[in-house]
């Protein structure tokens, strides 16, 4: 059965590169990868805005693409797929046709690490030895479980990986919470970054572009010469 | 009133004080050792939930069982719609008692209804014991956490306020200011006519109140004036004892990693024959203060709140401003989504605006409440204040994403045009929608591809 790529809007806009690293990723793991070519924005920055009727579109237009596809739907980003796999049937409990379909695709979705690691990929080691820390990025944490699989998918391809004091504190972006409140996201930004400098790492990675971008943001701007990388990224040997 | 962004910049401005960030991390560290040397927690928790969940699901009925009880013990309940008629109540009976003087114990309802003030105006003093109470009072603030009230102050800064307003010696020996602040309560717990105090927890099925500290001040406060006066929010109670033991297991973990706070006084009634000691007169005021409306509102569960405070410990967002930026009485992701449903969103929509929903209260909440459900629904009815720019920018998104090929078009597009606005992959200029991002943060460009193109080029 292929595998289904939902691969967000942020990853299709500004990191292709991550995309093209989930493909390779499942590939190698033996998976056929077929990619909707309809899929849009999962809706997740309305949503959390409040923005309810904005989300229904986009929720509606992800499920229709995606309840059109067999085998499971594989997302590289924690905050997509809660959304996928929580926030729709929450969002259209009152539309009972979309209902089913919510809940049919949000069985099928998983976000990719936690794909990855029960699928028990042995990993391939990675060149390149640079040392790597992991930030938790809030909603794959909180609303999936997911912090021991890309730290386990790490270790098994031979990253030189050290723990991250402060791994599961916000790093402040939150969507329009940062458009919103700059001063209070830019302090825990600061904060985020600090702890990543503190730990000695040449390389953070996460599961989510969004976060990962803002703490990039961050980091270009203090001049800071550690890396921003993707787990994904990271796993099929794009370190660089 | 200013803008909560206003009060974050005045905040940071005057430097927010490190003790914040020390104390809340503190009270959450305690909490997860507290946590994981009782096996039970979670399951506690749960139990704890679905007793509060079924209180506040046939709240009328438990209220009126808890206000028979305390009649039929000798109490007198009360239940105040607002907070005018609460504090009505409270001083009417002090005046027509001669009440010159009260004793509070620390309670974040009475900060709520702004009882303090309406006493002194009645020209009534009110004096809080409570430590950290007394030290904010002292002060003439407000307090900047649900349990930890000079959570924004160190020693020092105690030590210096005692020195001016007490005039005694400068110290910044906690055992010191204690004994200081103790020495200055003693004369007035002796001298008051009135205890003032809030409630835990009420159990409807005998009519007690459970008051939890950590000084001994709640113990004298209810039991050497002659008047106890006991003000709870509607929605504070449990059905039985065997209730009040479950909660109780959680709260103290989760507020301060206690297994059980210092002092736990269940008070019932006032004094009866042939007791030596207790008030002659026990009084309950139910405030409902905007409660009945939360009630029947979408975000109803908040009403499970058991004020532990260990969301307040665990938000990123408390933990770098502190609570006085919130400006009201429960600050911290409880107060983001109480206060609104109180006091109505109109005034007080920025609140729930002000989350990342990193989702690290909900994680801590002893009765498991979905704050960052409770806030999007907040949210959701708020969208109206949301700038012009979003709203019309988010409505277009939305249109563009049922269009497939429209996005791709549009998508390519930018992808195309990027390159003018961009140098190495990142923005020229912070767009003017993240101008906020400017001080600290560049922004990425897009990519000169974007990954549906590739695929399908990819493909072909
Ligand atoms: S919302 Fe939960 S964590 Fe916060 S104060 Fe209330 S009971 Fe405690």
């Amino acid at each position: 059965m292929p595998v289904q790529l939902f691969v967000t809007c942020l990853v299709n806009s500004l990191y292709p590169d991550v995309g093209k690293a989930t493909v390779a990723l499942l590939e190698r793991a033996g998976h056929e990868v077929e990619f909707p070519v309809d899929q849009t924005c999962c809706g997740q920055p309305s949503f959390n805005g409040g923005f309810a009727a904005e989300a229904k579109q986009q929720a509606r237009q992800t499920l229709d693409v995606l309840d059109a596809t067999e085998g499971p739907i594989v997302v590289p980003s924690g905050s997509c797929a809660a959304m996928i796999i929580h926030h729709n049937p929450e969002l259209l409990h009152d539309d009972p046709d979309y209902l089913a379909k919510a809940e049919r695709v949000a069985a099928r979705t998983h976000e990719l690490t936690q794909f990855l690691a029960a699928d028990g990929d042995p990993g391939t080691p990675v060149a390149g030895a640079a040392t790597t820390t992991y930030h938790a990025s809030c909603h794959a944490l909180r609303w999936l479980g997911v912090l021991e699989e890309p730290k386990r998918l790490l270790d098994d391809a031979g990253v030189d990986r050290i723990e991250l004091a402060g791994e599961d504190e916000c790093c402040g972006f939150g969507g329009l919470f940062s458009i919103k409140a700059p001063e209070v996201s830019g302090a825990m930004m600061n904060t985020k970054i600090d702890q990543i400098e503190a730990s000695g790492a040449e390389v953070v990675v996460g599961v989510d572009v969004s976060c990962l971008l803002h703490i990039a943001g961050g980091l270009r701007r203090r001049g800071s010469t550690i890396r921003v990388r993707h787990v994904a990224e990271m796993l099929a040997g794009d370190a660089e | 009133m200013t803008t909560f962004r206003n009060r974050v910049q005045d905040a940071f401005a005057t430097g927010v004080p490190i003790a914040i960030d020390r104390g809340a991390r503190g009270h959450y560290d305690k909490r997860v050792k507290a946590a994981a040397v009782f096996p039970q927690m979670e399951d506690m928790r749960d139990r704890a939930r679905v007793i509060r969940a079924e209180v506040i699901a046939s709240l009328d009925e438990v209220l009126a069982e808890f206000a028979d009880a305390v009649a039929a013990r000798g109490g007198k309940v009360f239940f105040a719609a607002d907070a005018a008629e609460a504090n009505d109540y409270i001083v009417n009976l002090a005046r027509a008692e001669g009440v010159s003087r009260a004793v509070k114990v620390k309670s974040m309802v009475t900060e709520e209804i702004e009882l303090n003030a309406a006493l002194e105006a009645a020209g009534i003093e009110a004096v809080e014991t409570d430590l950290g109470e007394f030290i904010v009072q002292l002060a003439g603030e407000k307090p900047s956490h649900i349990i930890a009230p000079v959570l924004h102050k160190d020693r020092y800064a105690v030590g210096e306020l005692l020195a001016e307003q007490l005039g005694v010696p400068y110290t910044d020996d906690p055992t010191e200011l204690n004994d200081i602040a103790r020495k200055h309560l003693r004369s007035r717990f002796l001298s008051a006519e009135m205890g003032i105090s809030g409630v835990n927890m009420a159990v409807a099925e005998d009519g007690a109140v459970a008051l939890v500290t950590n000084e001994g001040n709640g113990r004298l406060c209810t039991t050497a004036p002659q008047i106890h006066v006991a003000v709870m929010g509607m929605e504070r109670l449990v059905r039985t004892r065997d209730d009040l033991a479950v909660i109780l297991e959680v709260l103290a973990r989760s507020a301060t990693g206690q297994g059980l706070s210092v002092y736990t006084n269940i008070v019932t009634g006032p004094r009866r024959s042939g007791e030596p000691d207790g008030p002659d007169q026990f009084h309950v005021v139910i405030v409902d203060n905007g409660r009945s409306a939360t009630l029947g509102s979408r975000v109803a569960e908040i009403l499970y709140c058991i004020r532990c405070g260990a969301c307040l410990n665990a938000c990123p967002v408390y933990r770098h401003v502190g609570g006085h930026p919130y400006a009201t009485t429960y600050p911290g992701p409880i107060g983001k989504v109480l206060t609104p449903s109180l006091y109505g969103l109109e005034e007080w929509h920025e609140l729930p605006a002000t989350s990342s929903l990193c989702g690290a209260c909900q994680e801590v909440c002893p009765v498991r409440i979905d704050i960052p459900k409770l806030l999007v629904e907040l949210r959701q009815q708020s969208t109206g204040h949301m700038p012009r720019s979003i709203r019309v920018g988010l409505a277009g998104f939305a249109w563009v994403s049922t269009r497939p090929r429209l996005y791709r078009t549009l998508t390519r597009f930018v992808a195309f045009f990027g390159r003018w606005w961009s140098k190495d992959g990142w923005l020229r200029h912070v767009p003017f929608l993240l101008r906020g991002w400017r001080i600290d943060r560049d922004v990425p460009a897009p990519a000169p591809e974007t990954f549906n193109d590739w695929w399908r080029k990819r493909g072909a």
